[in-house]
């Protein structure tokens, strides 16, 4: 299988468990420290204790929200609007659990359930990279999610204590989370197809960020890139079917088309690495 | 120590945040997905990874404006060169940090 070349490199060994969820998780890690330093540091500001902050870390485990949440409470929202803006900044999460669905097939209700609530931007990418390469197992995605989960709840209490002598920005660790993202994204551009759906997304997002206040651009801009790569996929399929069909008038050969097709909308007639169509194979695979 | 009150929020936030989490898990691991979803599904990662890392670099502010000026911006396109090239998920961070950190002291 597919090694995804990151901190390990050792192919094909099994490995602890454990051992190989931590190491796929320090980015993500690393990425969250500052920025649970920083939400705890301006919740101790808003006036909250370090285990009312510790408890917001735990049960909602959801950055960007915690942020929004603490600021409405020194504003002197109520309880009822700062939970309806949480669920329409998490929202978002319905689609990353849905394209992770698909791997947890064979795990139990209830460690499905608990491997949820660590469903996050940064742990879903991580997780879903790996699923797709091939050797994840949901144990090591569980185990990445709580690695992560621990890394944001100790650094937002620590940031409740002792925050304020960091200094902010320090060594631009800003940029961990930014640079991971921009590194999976390039993971995810298997082909041409993904590469337009990636512009698309990307280009909307940014315009119905200077649009629209909040964060519902990411679902937004998504929910219309991918819908409008399926429409692409479809259209170039029928248009490919319709040429290799002229195609096979002339020569008569029982051409396999649909695994033709498959492969020039996933860009492998272009010749990327091996790797990339080894990719394909697996996913095409399971998606059928 | 704890309020009732806020108990009663952070409670709330976090079952707003975990049901969308849990949901599609919950109802879709165990069915067979039409065709067109499995495709649509699959086009999902790619669309919210660059829906999400776009707007963070071209646009700043509150409300958000346009913003090509950003060291963001400059600094996201040598490490998604990096990236592209040794397609290492560790070293495209210690590249990004290091490189954003060099523009943080030149400025």
């Amino acid at each position: 299988m597919v090694e995804i070349p990151a901190s390990t490199k050792e192919n094909g060994d099994p490995g602890p468990i454990a051992k190989k969820g931590m190491q796929a998780a320090w980015p993500i890690c690393l990425g969250y420290c500052p920025i649970g330093l920083a939400f705890g540091v301006l919740a101790q500001k808003a006036g909250l204790h370090p285990a009312e902050i510790g408890l917001m870390s735990l049960l909602v485990f959801a950055g960007s929200s915690q942020f929004i949440a603490v600021s409405m409470l020194s504003g002197g929202a109520t309880v009822l609007s700062i939970v309806i803006t949480t669920f329409v900044i998490n929202l978002r999460h319905v689609l990353m659990s849905a394209s992770l669905a698909v791997y947890l097939r064979a795990v139990s209700r209830g460690w499905a359930a608990l491997f949820a609530y660590g469903v996050t931007d940064e742990s879903f990418a991580v997780n879903l990279t790996r699923f797709r390469n091939g050797n994840w197992d949901w144990r090591q995605a569980m185990v990445l999610n709580h690695t992560a989960n621990a890394a944001w709840i100790g650094s937002s209490i620590l940031g409740a204590f002792s925050g304020q002598f960091i200094p902010a920005g320090a060594f631009g660790i800003d940029y961990a989370l930014i640079a991971m993202f921009l590194c999976l994204l390039v993971f995810q551009l298997r082909g041409s197809l993904y590469t337009v759906t990636a512009i698309i997304a990307g280009v909307l997002a940014a315009i119905l960020a200077l649009l629209v206040p909040g964060n519902v651009y990411i679902v937004l801009a998504s929910i219309l890139a991918a819908t409008f790569g399926v429409f692409f996929r479809r259209l170039a399929r029928i248009f490919h079917e319709l040429l290799s069909r002229d195609h096979e008038d002339g020569r008569a050969t029982g051409q396999p088309q649909d695994v033709d097709s498959e492969a020039y909308l996933n860009g492998t007639s272009q010749g990327p690495i091996p790797e990339d169509a080894r990719k394909d194979g697996h996913i095409r695979g399971r998606s059928k | 120590m704890i309020h009732s009150e806020y108990l009663i929020l952070v409670v709330g936030m976090g079952l707003v945040t975990y049901i969308p989490r849990w949901f599609p898990i919950f109802f879709l691991s165990r069915r067979r997905l039409p065709q067109w979803f499995s495709e649509w599904l699959d086009l999902i990662p790619v669309s919210i990874l660059s829906a999400l890392v776009f707007p963070e670099l071209v646009t700043s502010g509150n409300p958000r404006h346009l913003d090509f000026s950003q060291p963001q911006l400059w600094v996201a396109l040598p490490t998604f060169l990096f990236a592209l090239k040794t397609k290492s998920l560790g070293g495209t961070v210690v590249v990004g940090i290091l490189l954003f950190w060099m523009v943080g002291k030149l400025l």
